[in-house]
């Protein structure tokens, strides 16, 4: 497969306030590709992420300099159309985030704000969506009841599942195995890597077994800077500096 | 040791004795009004009473036909919550949604300071400004009608709303804002079909304090709605309302009268319907809350 660039990051620096949370950022996404992102706690990986559907424009007092292109565009110009770039940009957030309405209610209204109503094509996309996420045997039987009376790995699931039904073309996974256990975390790891034929993806993860055995490229992060960005298999095997080799080596952090 | 216990017991034994208290006196007043009414009822026939045409306390033979005041009650309070529900829930959503954070807070503050505003004063804005007003606008022969109650009346509902149904709508968490957009809804689509049905509880509470403020409002209601205890045809009509009536002949009354007794009947009626609007509200609270 022909490595393509999808997204290319280019010299992003981005404020909370005063706080300069994200400095000189420059990388390259690739097409078909998973893309994990690493580093302490704190580090702005989350922020990094929340930039590419733009969902940063929700928090007041921010400053961000700098380009993010999709597919050659920026996304920041002033005649994106942001509906249209989180549609094709979706995101499960680092803390599961179900509707308070039932469990079909909320996989199906991605669908409904796009204008689908069809009950047929709803109930197929839900099934196909719910089984992809591991979560449909599980569910199957109690889809009316509310979301929010599932276990955290099984709202978290359904996060997944909901982001899956619109069919996004890049999707941005923040800690997406961080409340499963080892059966759910290593379906969804099998899911995303299925997922890769299809979409562009991006990863944050602080489980260095799963960066490794999922992604392709791999960015190590650390207070806000970019350290290193390249194969997954140098960054683990043959890293190039000192900050990061401790890192991915448990040395601290 | 033996102190601790002793001021537990204390408070414990004084919490009851108030909410005890509380019992008794609402019990109390309730016992009263049922005595007086029910012994309305024993003269004079109820379903006259609720459905009569005429109110004529005073003449010979008295008349004591409240449904003009059902009517005048339903025309005023109605129009209220059709005018103050759905202006105050959009302005709760322009508050606390859509609104610059500068905008925000001017008309926040601006908001609780109409909520400080005596009715009265009110009554007599209203009277003086919004009826001339209605006259001239709809072309009528009096500007002391249902409709300018009605406004009124939305318009002290309207604090009421816009405040706590703007509380309701902040306290939905933002996470579930932050999920509908992601997914591609736009703005609308987000307010309308996550964060409105989030915060209709707390939304169908503000609607319920708001017009409950309204429904026992009685001074400026009589400055405003032409007190005529007529069964209106249209909006435009003066009316009189339950709570005016009480309000304007318990003074006139004698003790013990059949009209004295009448008025408690109108409480005992006002008190059914305020009971019955609460049941259903809360019934449907609990429909909203599963
Ligand atoms: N809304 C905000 N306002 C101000 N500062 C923020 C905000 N969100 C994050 N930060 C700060 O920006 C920095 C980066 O945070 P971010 O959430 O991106 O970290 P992270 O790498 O995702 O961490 P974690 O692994 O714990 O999720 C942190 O220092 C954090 O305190
Ligand atoms: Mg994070």
């Amino acid at each position: 497969m022909l490595e393509e660039i999808r997204i290319k990051v280019e010299n992003i620096n981005f404020f909370y306030g005063l706080k300069h949370a994200l400095v000189d950022l420059n990388m390259d996404i690739y097409k078909n590709r998973v893309t994990a992102m690493i580093g302490p706690s704190g580090c702005g990986k989350s922020t990094f992420i929340r930039l590419i559907n733009r969902m940063n424009d929700l928090v007041s007092h921010t400053t961000l300099k700098g380009r993010i292109l999709l597919d050659g565009k920026n996304i920041f110009d002033p005649d994106v159309d942001v509906v249209e770039l989180r549609r094709k940009v979706g995101m499960v957030f680092q803390k599961p985030n179900p509707f308070p309405k039932s469990i079909f209610e909320n996989l199906v209204y991605g669908l409904q704000i796009k204008g689908v109503t069809d009950k047929k094509v709803l109930n197929e996309k839900t099934e196909t969506a719910l089984r992809k996420a591991a979560l449909w045997e599980e569910v199957k039987d109690r889809l009316n009841d509310s979301a929010l009376r599932l276990s955290g790995g099984q709202q978290q699931r359904l996060c997944i599942a909901r982001c899956l039904v619109v069919e996004p073309e890049v999707i941005l996974f923040d800690e997406p195995c961080a409340s499963l256990d080892p059966i759910s975390t290593r379906k969804i790891e099998d899911l995303i890597v299925e997922l890769k034929k299809d979409y562009t993806i991006l990863v944050v993860t602080h489980n260095m077994q799963q960066a490794a055995r999922i992604s392709t490229k791999t960015a190590f992060f650390l207070l806000g800077e970019l350290i290193e960005f390249g194969n997954t298999e140098d960054i683990f095997t043959n890293p190039k500096d000192k900050r990061t080799e401790d890192y991915v080596s448990g040395r601290f952090g | 040791m033996l102190s601790r216990n002793f001021t537990d017991s204390l408070i414990e034994k004084l919490i009851f004795a108030c909410g005890f208290a509380a019992i008794i006196l609402v019990s109390l007043i309730f016992f009263f009004l049922l005595r007086e009414g029910l012994g309305f009822f024993a003269q004079y026939n109820i379903k006259e009473f609720i459905s009569g045409h005429f109110w004529y306390p005073t003449s010979k033979p008295a008349g004591f036909g409240i449904l003009p005041l059902i009517m005048g009650s339903l025309f005023v309070t109605l129009g209220a919550a059709v005018i103050a529900v759905p202006v105050g829930v959009m302005a709760a959503f322009y508050i606390s949604e859509v609104a610059p954070v500068a905008v925000r807070d001017i008309l926040k503050s601006g908001i609780e300071l109409l909520a400080a505003i005596p009715s009265v004063v009110i009554g007599f804005i209203g009277m003086v400004t919004l009826v001339p007003l209605v006259r001239v606008i709809f072309d009528i022969p009096t500007g002391l009608s249902a409709f300018s109650g009605a406004l009124m009346l939305a318009f002290m509902a309207m604090p009421t709303i816009v405040s706590i149904s703007e509380d309701a709508i902040r306290s939905v968490p933002g996470t579930y804002k932050e999920g509908a957009l992601a997914l591609g809804a736009t703005k609308w689509q987000t307010m309308y079909r996550i964060i409105l049905p989030a915060a209709a509880p707390g939304i169908l509470a503000a609607v319920m304090l708001g017009i409950g403020r309204v429904i026992g409002e009685t001074m400026a209601v009589m400055m405003i709605t032409g007190n005529a205890a007529a069964i209106p045809d249209t909006i435009f009509d003066p009316v009189r309302t339950m709570t005016a009536t009480i309000a304007a002949e318990m003074g006139e009354t004698v003790k013990g009268s059949m009209h004295y007794k009448g008025l408690f009947a109108i409480g005992l009626v006002l008190f059914v319907i305020t009971f019955i609007i609460n049941f259903i509200a809360d019934s449907f609270l609990n429909r909203v809350k599963k």
